[in-house]
């Protein structure tokens, strides 16, 4: 699409017409080619419009740390980072990243053994079936990015934004708390 | 749950999107934060042909302060206002409405345009728009208006905008001195839809309540201004007991739905006790001393 290097018209969708319109105006697409950077990585794929990040995450890139739970913004297991802030991934089309940075769970622990706020998890019994870790994990890696000594507030009102079914609070509570201690930023 | 098939079109200005607007018309959706949108696509909900995609037209998103008003770009993120010093000196119900608003992860993209737009009748902004009569501005293919919440919301989920509308900036008037504001809510959880939410607005002359405004979400089709216990309460003393009493007149006159986590009756009762406690703490916050 016009001057926007990030978002391109895949080769192989229908041809338009150039004719003259009156002000160049942009075609709605069906699906478009998208350049992003996903965990460090150059990414640049053609995919359909209406795919979330979440389902683009998983299905295109293999990057199934992202979860699903309620695919409608409610529950947070989704919560990936975009630009560095939390967002969920099941609310956001995969178009909509284009020239972005996104970061999922893979990137805490790239190599053998774990990040601060993963170990601290583990440490503070914070996951049980683990299928909400990964939005909490990331949405904990906001927060204490942006907070090394963040409050009891600001750690509640981050975690809010995440339901658990399993462990309880207290323990993810806990987590947080202590990777603020033991994370060297 | 996928979205039904849709095209997409991500245009870089107010006037190209005017334009894609008022060439797709009813087919054509406004995509702004999404926080709400996206849930009725992948539900399915909502089947629009087009979606046209406004995040990135970056002069939509701004604070500003111009004369007595702070205008507010229908871009700016929830969490951009939650985060701005400007809002919470100059506008301060906003900030304290905003962190209602869903959560963190919610307000990094829900924007403070898209709430408005999109009028859900439990939502927190609705109702700071009316106690503030803030001003809506929208632009056409014809060209600019500013409407009052009056004007704006039209009832459940439904506002003035037409489908070649797109609302550009909100304008919060600034408040004159001696005047406190308070937002409160109750909801099941923090960050859920408020279950009932007050706003309140009172300027103070000495002990007596020179002008009072209330206004509520979760109780009607769309914001409702409590203009019958307003005017009880211009020029009346700051008092605990008037307080209460307006704060009942206002909720008897409330005519809420039922439904599986509140009956009517419950949400009275709460719009009663709500508006009594934000009456005083708006008073408090205007200096005055609650007798």
């Amino acid at each position: 699409m016009n001057g926007d290097p990030a978002h391109t018209t895949p080769a192989q969708a229908p041809a338009r017409v150039p004719a003259r319109r009156k002000r160049r105006l942009r075609e709605p697409q069906s699906a478009l080619t998208i350049r992003f950077t996903v965990n460090g990585e150059t990414v640049e794929r053609t995919v359909e419009v209406r795919k979330t990040l979440a389902d683009f995450l998983r299905e295109d890139l293999g990057l199934t740390g992202t979860h699903l739970g309620c695919e409608h913004g409610v529950c947070g297991a989704c919560t990936g980072l975009l630009n560095g802030e939390p967002v969920r991934s099941c609310l956001l089309f995969a178009v909509q990243a284009a020239g972005a940075g996104i970061e999922t769970v893979e990137s805490l622990a790239p190599g053998e053994g774990l990040h601060p706020v993963q170990a601290a998890f583990r440490e503070h019994h914070g996951l049980q079936c683990g299928f909400c870790t990964p939005g909490f994990l990331m949405s904990a890696v906001a927060l204490l990015r942006d907070h090394t000594v963040p409050t009891d507030e600001q750690i509640l009102e981050t975690l809010g934004g995440h339901l658990c079914r399993c462990t309880g609070y207290q323990g993810i509570v806990e987590a947080v708390r202590a990777a603020a201690r033991t994370w060297q930023r | 749950m996928k979205p039904a098939p849709f095209r997409y079109v991500a245009p870089r200005s107010v006037d190209e999107t005017l334009a894609l607007l008022a060439e797709h018309g009813a087919e054509g959706k406004i995509l702004a934060g999404g926080q709400s949108l996206v849930p009725l696509l992948n539900m399915r909900l909502a089947r629009p042909q087009v979606i046209v995609d406004i995040n990135g037209i970056r002069s939509l998103a701004y604070i500003r302060r111009k004369d007595d008003h702070l205008h507010v770009g229908a871009l700016t993120r929830q969490r951009a206002v939650e985060e701005s010093a400007t809002v919470r000196r100059q506008v301060p119900l906003l900030w304290e409405a905003i962190r209602f608003v869903g959560h963190p992860q919610i307000r990094t993209r829900g924007t403070v345009g898209g709430s408005l737009a999109h009028a859900d009748p439990s939502a927190e902004l609705p109702a700071v728009a009316a106690a503030l009569d803030a001003e809506l501005v929208v632009r056409s293919p014809s060209g600019e208006r500013a409407l009052s919440p009056g004007e704006f919301f039209a009832g459940y989920l439904t506002t003035a905008l037409e489908p070649t509308d797109l609302l550009t900036e909100i304008r919060f008037p600034l408040l004159p001195e001696r005047t406190g504001t308070a937002f409160v809510e109750v909801a099941r959880r923090h960050g859920d839809f408020a279950l009932v939410g007050v706003a309140a607005v009172v300027r103070r002359s000495d002990g007596t309540i020179a002008e009072a405004r209330l206004a509520f979400t979760g109780v009607g089709p769309g914001p409702v201004r409590a203009r019958g216990a307003e005017g009880r309460l211009a020029g009346s003393a700051g008092t605990s007991r008037v307080f209460a009493d307006a704060a009942r007149e206002a909720a008897a006159r409330l005519d809420p739905e039922s439904e599986i986590h509140a009956t009517a009756q419950y949400r009275r009762d709460v719009a009663a006790t709500l508006a009594r406690r934000a009456l005083e703490l708006a008073w408090q916050r205007s200096g005055g001393r609650t007798r």
